[in-house]
């Protein structure tokens, strides 16, 4: 019989053409494997009743023959993305209980695509932080453990934690994430999976919640490159409801896959060979460029001379978009609210009470930034930096079609690791922040593994639009890494 | 640059933050670090190099002026901690 947790997608969907097994079938095997690995606290709100519904009603779609793209498949959704009646955290307690009365247009993309949802799953509070566990609804577990016998929990990454830790548990087929600073690539690589964020305006913002407006992106979750593109293609799309959203046709990814990559010129910017790197993420990555090269692809040195300033620039950008969007949280029109002996009162205390430390600090960075007197010391010098960091792209780009990087600077950490100064933790996206300030796709694909057992990967960054590409290479590095490992009990389930 | 606390109390007042003694002492440190990080952005020059604000080249739209939404109170209000006959209430502010 078939494990019907450990399909890929594209696998599920011919078994469902087939009638080898039905989606009402999937997802219920879905389901019992959600509810057995809830130690991971990938979850924050399951919809069993709302999957099998949505699963009866695709069966009966398909039996009349209307098969969407993601026709049947049970997928996990990132709790920033509003569901209609169903409740939506952003992994804050500001907004504990509420429940939106529409729904994202990315969800919604998806859903008319016959996507099935699971459930509502874990992120840091507000899509801030890089190992999940800023989230008021507990830390994710990374389903990974390090094979020297200790029995320590890992981070599974952030800020969309649940969405890779759900994908590579077997308890989601696939899943949505978003992505500011890092938040897809690197979860995707701690939790060995392949995690896309597309060109900056691809995928519409309209319906999720607003954390850094101008670096916010959606993007998916998979457990190879091609069920990536296959769930990309069914967020993507012009959106009129979000004023940033691309009026652009949305390339046949899939399709696009197919053929190689001879004579495709992959950089290799110098800069991020930063000091201090551990030797295994160097070797993963010359690896990467040696099974580029024997693919046909032709390697480039390129330089990014202010990628040192990204993380910076960043710092400043995000918190303040941060403290502008967060000012709507006030207890008066949705979300928690803790009652003041007056109005600013109950503001400050609605505030205190429902965000946890690091959106504060964020916001107070933030305000402070942008604060009278500071605004163009803080503001206005990063978005000038920010500048020079997207033009450093396009200068690289006159000599290469990709850029290949490793995608973090270590494995998976333990819970607790890097928490005492909230600038170590800052550092984890040190190779994923540079494009999301230019706005460029960047995904990463699952490569190899450290000495401990780890999962390690590689990103591949394009060109703005050219997520072909970036797809293409990825797939290009799957085939050669061949990466088969499994979380360990996942590999003890399926024996 | 660091901040002292009566800093981080002005910035948490226009935040609208609540915090505590030991919190305003405690965020401090933790914010005097990352201004201090971000500080280095000092060293770039940015003479005659313009902000960017969007990274998209994509120019607003404008739309037909015509209703494409509303009528939807009750949903509007749906999730408010306290409404009554279609308004939102909050605590008195004119005395």
């Amino acid at each position: 019989m078939t494990n019907l947790t450990n399909m890929t997608m594209v696998e599920a969907l011919k078994g469902l053409e087939n009638k080898d097994f039905t989606s009402v079938e999937i997802t219920q095997a879905h389901i019992d494997a959600m509810q057995s690995a809830r130690h991971l606290n990938a979850y924050i709100t399951e919809t069993p009743e709302i999957a099998l519904k949505q699963a009866a009603a695709s069966d009966a779609k398909r039996a009349k023959g209307d098969v969407g793209l993601l026709e049947g498949i049970p997928v996990a959704i990132k709790d920033l993305f509003c569901t209609k009646g169903v409740q939506t955290t952003a992994g804050s307690h500001i907004l504990e209980g509420f429940t939106p009365h529409y729904e994202s247009s990315v969800t919604t993309n998806m859903f008319a695509d016959g996507a099935v949802m699971l459930g509502k799953v874990n992120l840091d509070e507000f899509a801030m932080g890089s190992a999940n566990t800023t989230s008021y609804y507990g830390n994710v577990i990374n389903p990974w453990k390090r094979n020297n016998g200790d029995d320590a929990d890992l981070a599974p990454g952030g800020s969309s934690g649940g969405s890779a830790a759900a994908v590579s548990a077997r308890i989601a087929m696939a899943a949505t994430g978003t992505d500011t600073g890092g938040s897809i690539r690197q979860p995707a690589a701690f939790c060995g999976i392949t995690g896309i964020k597309p060109t900056y305006g691809r995928c519409s913002r309209w319906g999720i919640v607003a954390f850094s407006s101008s670096l916010d992106q959606a993007g998916a979750f998979a457990r190879n490159v091609e069920d990536s593109a296959l769930l990309l293609q069914s967020m993507a799309g012009f959106d009129p409801k979000d004023s940033t959203s691309a009026d652009l046709p949305v390339p046949d990814f899939v399709a696009g896959l197919k053929g190689d990559i001879k004579g495709l010129k992959i950089g290799i910017p110098k800069e991020y060979r930063v000091d201090g790197m551990p030797k295994e993420i160097e070797d993963i990555w010359q690896k990467g460029i040696d099974w580029l090269k024997d693919a046909g692809a032709e390697i480039v040195d390129v330089s990014l001379p202010h990628t040192k300033y990204a993380l910076p620039t960043y710092y400043i950008i995000a918190p303040a978009e941060c403290s502008s969007n967060l000012a709507r949280y006030d207890g008066v029109k949705f979300g928690l609210r803790v009652e003041g002996k007056d109005l600013t009162e109950s503001y400050e205390l609605t505030r205190a009470s429902g965000f946890g430390d690091e959106v504060k600090r964020r916001i107070m960075i933030g305000t402070y930034a942008l604060s009278s007197g500071y605004y163009d010391a803080y503001y206005i010098k990063a978005q000038k930096v920010r500048r020079l960091i997207s033009n450093d792209f396009m200068e690289a780009y006159k000599k290469c079609d990709v850029l290949l990087t490793p995608t973090a600077p270590s494995a998976a950490f333990a819970l607790g690791e890097n928490e005492d100064d909230p600038i170590k933790m800052y550092l984890n996206d040190v190779f994923t922040v540079p494009a999301s300030l230019a706005g460029l796709p960047g995904m990463s694909v699952p490569a190899g593994v450290d000495s401990l057992g780890l999962p390690l990967g590689l990103q591949i960054i394009g060109r703005p639009w050219d997520e072909e590409n970036v797809l293409r290479v990825g797939h290009a590095i799957e085939k050669s890494a061949n990466f088969k490992q499994m979380p360990q009990f996942i590999e003890k389930i399926a024996a | 640059m660091s901040l002292e606390k009566k800093d981080v109390e002005k910035v948490a007042r226009l935040a609208r933050l609540k915090i505590t003694d030991e919190e305003a002492t405690r965020y401090g440190t933790q914010l005097s670090n990352i201004i201090n990080f971000v500080e280095q952005l000092k060293e770039v020059d940015t003479d005659n190099v313009e902000p960017l604000a969007s990274v998209v080249d994509i120019k607003l739209r404008l739309r037909e002026d015509v209703v494409t939404d509303g009528g939807i109170q009750a949903d509007v209000i749906a999730n408010a901690p306290e409404s009554l006959e279609g308004f939102f209430v909050v605590p008195k502010v004119v005395e």
